[in-house]
């Protein structure tokens, strides 16, 4: 139960708040563009800017998508939910609130299932999920001692998840934000881009003695926008909220930043300094009511979702569980795996081709920060390469090297092999002549071996590998060395 | 006979006889306007070239056969709607320096029906007031007596329509802002069921109250311009997706048989003894005219002021947030950092009246306050809203006073705010529970016009209307002109 990182005798509570972009092509009250990267205030129209007044309209695009989220957590979708402003002042938030959902929001208590290290299976609750509207940004480099707005974000949607303390430490928090991460790419709801800020979360953190029921105080440690450092700021976080406790203080309820440059958090404001903000029903925009036949027709554009697909991975491929988790985290990467197994004979295959979809297709696509929509090797070309591999006409190891050459020139894999010779050789005579060249230039050796020394067995074999410049058919050269190198 | 005594009506047809142009028409009210107005106040701007502009425009219109009714008639708007390119300034230092990129709905559909604007009408500031004299660009004064106010929010296109420097004016409404001072002024107004007319592009002081209407001399002069600025905007999610009648040409729909409500609790208390007198006299006009008079009881509608001075304040406060001196409008000089930037530009920005309303709404909605404030406020309201249906249960509209009192001298209430909301005691339920409302003049206190107030079921208003045609068929109070006018 307890985390590696935690002291004995603390429990660790975190409850997470996800904030996913919704994939709008226009903001969630204006018809501005969503679209990042624009230059600044050219996506910002008078609704954006809150010009004195303009009017909301709700993007029912936006509705859907929440809905989508809702059905796919089994959660409970309102059929009557309500936007309310939450006001503060900031120069980035031009009216002077934000339109958000507060006492009625469109989907409440589901559950998302993540898996554990240990390989269990944990239910973690959530609370609501929320509509509302995204701020602008403030920024400050450049312009001396003046502060510049930028509003092309203002009025972006986002669907504010927000879950049960349920988490008990920041390998799950990270396990539950990655599971959400690939539900609303699955979805088609978020584009799931944590570096421009599309996927981000504030965490809620406490710690408490073990068997204690009251919960410990929090802090909220906000916009942390990588897993990586999800789990470093929550890590620190414990441990310094357990260094307090332990040193006989107390923990203020307060909101702290991540620095990830000094991997440490640190104090923005406390609860005394924080907002009132006044929330209450937004006069401007009616309340959301939805009817059985919208609530249907959006379950029925409801994808496979993420764990059915996965088990039916396990079911239908012989996958382990971890293989059918990795290649159903993305629904490109799982069609793409299902057509290399169509393509290369069906499930039989099926063990061979998540190996190579997993790894050196994985690993390619990560080195060249490529997508699977883009990959240099598409899924006909890597079951043609499988298929050489499972008709001997390669090794595994070969197979690697034809690979990278398919992936660097965008050739068959029967073209690389054809070009760069790498059949492979089961002609029993010509691996013979590789070994006995090898014995021959290798008269201490041979004799250690035959004295007893079986461990230079491998040696003879990386020779005669060598020798052939590896294309000698692995089975074969280890049985003509092993008859060859007897005494 | 002088152009600025006709009728809408009777303007129409003059143009389309070619008895004169849009542009004589347009210059006649523009001499008035520049004679008249430096002591009546009712003009913050006024928008002469542009004016002149929409006038040769609709006389080529006229002469291409393509004008509509209300092609070529001047209109001036209340300076709540922005014009484009054109200062809108809402009766606020605060928006002093703000030129409006944008039409409001309202001006955007009056443009295209073919009016001419003349300008921009003085306000009580943010429509925060009943005496116009929250405005930062002085108080307008009542055309029938310079030392008294002409009402407010809506006094100054009140104050123009009354001293026939426009044949028409826009106003809104949030809780009497358009009946009260057409009481006080004797013109008629209309504030339409919410909903019915857009309020995009109307600068918004209580979102859930606020409404546009008209404002001009007679019935059938609103019926007009109802027309014409109401129906469904798909910019303005409140607006509601209905068909708009022609009003003008239900207005003859016979009060026979007619059932008028008189509301209990409207006669019980506050109203003077000549307004009094004068509604009940409208009373015996509409029983003569074939109306069957009932008397109907609204048991929460006294609840009707404290419940608005929760509501409007609580909206306002969140309203009047993005004046914050960033964007638009005042800025402090040399702000220091950025909550002097705010406190200083919204400090200097927004009047007393403005600020007594922000604090009040900021407060109701705090932690610990809302339940006892805002959310009570809300539930009395329904209370309110079931009152009104259960009378129109009973009977086609209700009939009751407009205001308490005819017109009261500048300065009087100016420091006595709960006195200055009472103002509001009669009108304030009608924007509580949505429904349209109207008040045409019924007679004189004195030297001082008395209006009467009519209020419908929702979307009620062509019954409004022709109730009020009748009326004014059999009396002539709504043709009298302030002498200094004439």
């Amino acid at each position: 139960m307890s985390q590696p990182s935690t002291p004995a005798g603390w429990e660790v509570v975190i409850g997470l708040e996800i904030h996913a972009q919704l994939a709008t092509r226009s903001k969630i009250f204006s018809g501005s563009a969503t679209a990042y990267g624009a230059a600044p205030n050219s996506q910002a129209n008078l609704v954006d800017l809150g010009y004195p007044g303009v009017l909301p309209v709700l993007n029912r695009e936006a509705v859907r998508m929440a809905v989508k989220f809702g059905l796919a957590t089994g959660s409970t979708v309102a059929r009557r939910s309500v936007f309310a402003r939450k006001n503060y002042f900031y120069p980035d938030l031009p009216k002077g609130y934000q339109i958000s959902q507060y006492e009625l929001p469109i989907v409440a208590t589901g559950k998302l299932d993540i898996l554990l290290d240990d390989g269990s299976i944990k239910t973690i609750g959530i609370t609501r999920a929320h509509l509302e509207e995204d701020a602008g940004k403030s920024t400050h480099e450049g312009l001396g001692a003046s502060s510049g707005i930028d509003l092309n974000r203002a009025g972006t949607p986002l669907l504010e998840i927000v879950s049960e303390p349920d988490l008990r430490g920041a390998k799950e928090a990270v396990a539950y934000l990655k599971k959400v991460h690939t539900l609303v790419r699955y979805l088609e709801i978020c584009d799931g881009n944590m570096q421009e800020g599309s996927f981000r979360c504030d965490a809620n953190v406490s710690v408490r003695r073990f068997g204690a029921e009251k919960y410990g105080t929090r802090c909220e440690i906000k916009n942390v926008n990588s897993f990586r450092y999800v789990e470093k700021a929550i890590n620190y976080e414990v441990a310094r909220q357990i260094d307090v406790l332990e040193g006989g203080g107390t923990i203020v309820q307060e909101t702290r930043l991540y620095d990830a440059a000094k991997d440490e958090t640190r104090s923005m404001r406390s609860k005394e300094e924080a907002n009132d903000y006044r929330y209450f029903p937004d006069p401007d925009l009616l309340p959301v009511e939805l009817d059985e036949s919208f609530i249907e027709a959006v379950r029925a554009t409801l994808p496979e979702l993420p764990d059915e697909k996965a088990d039916r991975f396990c079911e239908a491929y012989g996958l382990s569980r971890y293989d059918a988790l990795v290649l159903s985290s993305s629904r490109d990467l799982a069609d793409y795996y299902e057509a290399v197994v169509a393509a290369s004979g069906g499930a039989p295959a099926a063990k061979l081709a998540a190996n190579w979809v997993m790894g050196d297709f994985s690993g390619a696509l990560n080195r060249d920060n490529a997508e699977v929509s883009t990959a240099r090797v598409s899924s006909d070309g890597l079951a043609g390469l499988l298929a050489r591999i499972q008709d001997d006409t390669i090794s595994g190891k070969i197979a690697k090297e034809v690979f990278e050459a398919m992936w660097a020139e965008g050739a068959t894999a029967d073209a690389v092999i054809e070009a760069k010779g790498l059949k492979q050789i089961t002609d029993t005579g010509a691996i013979e002549a590789a070994i006995d060249a090898v014995m021959a230039a290798n008269p201490k050796q041979l004799e250690e071996y035959r004295s007893g020394k079986d461990r230079l067995f491998g040696f003879f074999v990386g020779q005669a590998m060598k020798a052939t410049q590896g294309k000698a058919n692995p089975g074969q050269l280890n049985d003509l060395l092993k008859r060859k190198l007897a005494p | 006979m002088s152009l600025h005594t006709l009728s809408v009506a009777d303007l129409s047809a003059g143009l389309a006889r070619k008895d004169y142009s849009s542009a004589e028409l347009t210059q006649h009210f523009l001499d008035r306007i520049s004679s008249s107005n430096p002591a009546l106040n009712g003009f913050i701007t006024i928008t002469a070239e542009r004016a002149l502009g929409e006038a040769r425009a609709a006389d080529q219109a006229i002469a291409a056969g393509t004008a509509g009714v209300l092609t070529g008639i001047p209109i001036a708007h209340k300076d709540i709607f922005c014009a484009d390119g054109v200062r809108t300034t809402c009766g606020s230092r605060m928006l002093d320096n703000f030129i409006s990129p944008y039409d409001a709905t309202v001006v955007e559909r009056l443009g295209a029906a073919g009016t001419v604007m003349l300008g921009k009408t003085n306000m009580d500031e943010f429509a925060m007031g009943s005496s116009n004299e929250t405005s930062w660009y002085g108080p307008v004064r009542n055309p029938w007596d310079h030392a008294k106010v002409p009402g407010g929010s809506s006094g100054g296109s009140a104050a123009v329509v009354a001293a026939r420097l426009a044949p028409v004016a826009t106003g809104t409404d949030t809780g009497g802002s358009i009946r009260q001072p057409a009481a006080l002024v004797g013109i008629s107004g209309i504030k339409p069921t919410y909903g019915r007319v857009s309020r995009y592009g109307m600068i918004a002081f209580a979102s859930s109250l606020d409404q546009a209407g008209i404002m001009a001399p007679s019935a059938e002069d609103c019926a007009l311009f109802l027309s014409a600025i109401a129906g469904f905007d798909p910019r303005d999610s409140t607006s509601v997706d209905r068909p708009v009648p022609n009003y003008a040409a239900e207005l003859n729909t016979p009060v026979k048989g007619l059932r008028i409500g008189i509301v209990k609790e409207f006669f019980e208390r506050g109203m003077d003894g000549a307004t009094g007198t004068l509604v009940n006299a409208v009373l015996d006009q509409y029983r003569a005219l074939g109306a069957e008079l009932v008397e109907v009881s609204c048991p929460n509608l006294p609840l009707s002021v404290p419940t608005y001075y929760v509501v409007a304040p609580a909206e306002c406060s969140s309203n009047l947030s993005r004046f914050d001196g960033v964007r638009f409008g005042h800025r402090c000089e040399n702000p220091k950092d950025l909550m002097d930037l705010y406190k200083r530009s919204r400090g200097e920005g927004f009047g007393s009246e403005v600020k007594r309303r922000i604090m009040t709404g900021a407060y109701v909605l705090s932690a610990g306050y809302y339940d006892a404030y805002y959310l009570k406020a809300q539930k009395v309201r329904n209370l309110i809203a079931a009152d009104f249906k259960a009378a129109f249960e009973k009977v086609d509209l209700l009939i009751g006073p407009t205001s308490p009192t005819p017109a009261f001298d500048l300065g009087a209430k100016v420091d006595d705010p709960i006195t200055m909301y009472l103002n509001d005691i009669y009108t304030i339920g009608a924007n509580l529970a949505g429904l349209p409302a109207m008040s045409i003049p019924c007679g004189f206190d004195g030297h001082l016009p008395v209006g009467v107030q009519l209020i419908g079921p929702h979307f009620g208003e062509s019954r409004l209307l022709s109730a009020a045609h009748a009326y004014q068929g059999v009396t002539d109070f709504h043709r009298r002109i302030p002498a200094a006018y004439v």
